[in-house]
């Protein structure tokens, strides 16, 4: 995993509430292996015009100012849905380091920090502002600073955000849970013998 | 007890201090998985294993099905067009087989949906902690376990550990009281549920679902509605057990037997809340006043009783929802004003994990039996698994549904989502008892409307939205 520690970048906005995990990565591309670049898949029907592979202008990722943002900042309950854990490879190979929301899909939100990408809540005024930022100057930066635990708008407004100690940890030194958790092998061992194997035939 | 008494606790909290392997400082707990469900979507958790080394702790404690890719005209393996989906069932057959882990395969007795097969195996049982990389796992909460959905590299964190870090969520309490109406089925509830609390409404949380209307509800039912739960943004959806829970398991082959099942029952009889128990959240909604539900728009939350019209614009509180609505309106090539048993449909789904079972079956059966589905309408009935299949043929329903013009096909996730290339025409307006109505979800540009069973085989016969109790009735 990427150790994630500051980010200054662009942002871009998507400001509707309830964007799925399956707009973000259509159904169809889930049985790709994970080796594959599933950037090319990022919100793939939503950036097209139907039935067609011409990209629709409109879609914020399109606009030559938006299109090489690593931050996407999104509307209330983003990346709701599906548990493909592909969304957060799509977001991550598209080169995305960071999404912020008033509020995300649960089972997104703990993906994200198995993969390097930082999931930011923000109060949903808060997220209203820095939506209104970035429309107003497309292609503007803000900085992410996990050690802080704070976000920079492009005004210079700074927030606070929380995150758990244990994944901060972990994104920034870039190490997952499994060898961590791997540590605790007696403890497992141990619950184990004291739990009793009756629930299992 | 006196003196000593400790403070009631809920079902949730019960079911979580019992898999506590530790607790860090921070609040950080690893819990002990007693239940991984595995279906055919996930292969990468196996690379990741591979990668490191690592092999299943537990594999006795590991439970498989192919669903996602599976064909629904077919059981042979080499049936499966797509080179993709075929590896993908292929991946599961061989990863399992090489950990000995059981996987109930394609073309044998038991094979299903992961979330019908799980209960009906009886490998889904009250105080269990499971989980499953799919969202809707939630689903097994019906039987009283905290079961909660997991991405990939959870999946090989639990393959390897049998444990998974979690920070424990909040509660929430979604009590329905009084009596259903006729026609008015678990499917309409939780689409009122999430119409009324919103699709973000339980995020964090846990849902217990409880209440006389609740406690009503058949098995069948209950799987239903914590199948929803998600869509709620609910971390899991949970009924407490009772003597519905406990006949529904009785004999199933992972069910306790003898001596084991009478301590099993002694231990699943103490784990319903306490009266008493403190949640944080709390909301009761009355059973009489909820209609036969069909969703308008893009999320489950926008759900409107059979009776309602399509929303207008310009009756959003704000601008951003007018934004979505119109929006969702323009996806949906809907019209605002227009009653929602004035639109028709072309095709129409009953199955998926929500509402595959029999009793989904012998509902829709019950509309379906004597009339015709609509000129120009297509219907398909994917059951949840074999043993779905095998008891709705014993029935005779798969002749009532032939008789009908529906067409009967083989068990898997299907059209839900279409992962096995069952899917929609972009433009095409679909009736599907499924989860979710996302933006292409069935497809490309196809328009997924979410209802009951009894609602879909309604639409079918009547080739549009049909409140099911005027055919019940027969004034229609």
């Amino acid at each position: 995993m990427d150790p994630f520690l500051h980010l200054e970048a662009v942002a871009v906005p998507l400001p509707r509430p309830n964007i799925d995990t399956d707009q973000i990565i259509p159904a169809r591309f889930l049985s790709r292996p994970r080796e594959i670049d599933h950037g090319q898949f990022l919100f793939h029907d939503a950036r097209r015009l139907p039935g067609s592979p011409e990209e629709r202008p409109d879609f914020p990722l399109n606009r030559p100012e938006w299109r090489e943002a690593k931050v996407v900042v999104g509307g209330r309950n983003f990346a709701c849905g599906s548990s493909r854990e592909s969304a957060v490879w799509a977001l991550h190979d598209y080169g995305v380091r960071c999404a912020i929301a008033p509020s995300f899909g649960d089972i997104f939100y703990n993906n994200s920090l198995k993969n390097g990408l930082l999931p930011v809540v923000l109060p949903a005024e808060a997220v209203a502002e820095l939506t209104a930022q970035l429309e107003a100057r497309p292609g503007a930066t803000l900085r992410v600073d996990l050690p802080a635990q704070t976000v920079t708008f492009p005004d210079g407004q700074v927030h606070g955000f929380e995150i758990d100690p244990f994944a901060k940890h972990c994104l920034l030194e870039g190490v997952d849970e499994l060898g961590f958790t791997l540590t605790f092998e007696e403890d497992i061992a141990a619950f184990e013998r004291r739990y009793g194997r009756e629930n299992t035939r | 007890m006196a003196g000593t008494a400790e403070p009631p606790r809920t079902m949730f909290e019960k079911i979580w201090s019992r898999h506590q392997v530790l607790e860090r400082e921070d609040g950080q707990t690893l819990l002990y998985v007693d239940r991984h469900l595995l279906h055919d979507g996930g292969a990468t958790a196996f690379d990741m294993l591979r990668k490191r080394g690592l092999k299943p702790r537990a594999p006795e404690r590991v439970f498989a099905t192919p669903d996602h890719y599976v064909a629904t005209d077919s059981r042979r393996l080499e049936e499966i067009q797509d080179p993709r989906h075929r590896e993908m069932v292929e991946k599961l057959a061989r990863n399992t087989a090489e950990h000995g882990i059981r996987m109930f395969g394609l073309g044998g007795p038991d094979q299903g949906i992961v979330h019908v097969v799980g209960p009906e195996t009886g490998l889904s049982q009250p105080g269990l902690l499971m989980v499953c990389g799919d969202s809707h796992t939630s689903t097994h909460g019906a039987l009283g376990a905290l079961a909660f959905g997991i991405g990939s590299t959870e999946v090989a964190h639990v393959l390897a550990t049998q444990s998974l870090w979690q920070r424990k969520p909040r509660t929430m309490r979604i009590s329905v009281e009084g009596q259903l109406g006729e026609g008015v089925t678990a499917k309409d509830v939780i689409l009122a549920i999430i119409a009324e609390i919103g699709a973000a409404g339980a995020t964090g949380h846990v849902i217990e679902y409880a209440g006389s209307a609740i406690r009503g509800l058949s098995m069948e039912g209950r799987l239903t509605l914590c199948n929803m739960s998600i869509e709620a943004g609910g971390r899991a959806g949970m009924v407490a057990p009772d003597e519905i829970t406990y006949a529904y398991m009785q004999g199933r082959e992972y069910a306790p037997k003898g001596a084991a099942w009478e301590a099993a029952l002694e231990r699943w009889r103490a784990l319903p809340s306490d009266p008493g128990a403190v949640f944080d959240r709390e909301v009761t909604l009355d059973a009489a006043a909820i209609a036969p539900m069909v969703t308008w728009g893009n999320s489950p939350e926008d759900a409107l009783p059979i009776n309602g019209r399509i929303p207008s614009p310009e009756d959003a509180p704000d601008a951003e929802r007018r934004e979505v609505v119109s929006r969702m309106l323009d996806y949906m090539g809907l019209t605002p004003g227009t009653p929602l048993d004035e639109v028709p449909v072309e095709r129409v789904f009953i199955g998926s994990c929500t509402n595959s079972r029999i009793e989904d079956l012998r509902s829709a059966a019950a509309v379906a039996r004597g009339r015709q589905v609509a000129a120009g309408v297509r219907a398909w009935v994917v059951p949840g698994s074999e043993p779905v299949k095998r008891q709705a043929e014993a029935e005779g329903l798969h002749e009532v549904f032939r008789a009908a013009g529906f067409e009967w096909r083989e068990p898997g996730c299907s059209m839900c989502l279409g992962t096995n290339g069952d899917i929609a025409a972009p433009g095409v307006r679909v009736a599907s008892t499924s989860n979710r109505n996302f933006m292409g979800r069935q497809g490309p540009g196809a328009r997924t409307h979410l209802l009951s069973p009894a609602m879909a085989a309604a639409a079918a016969v009547t080739g549009r939205f049909t409140d099911v109790r005027r055919l019940m009735r027969g004034d229609a």
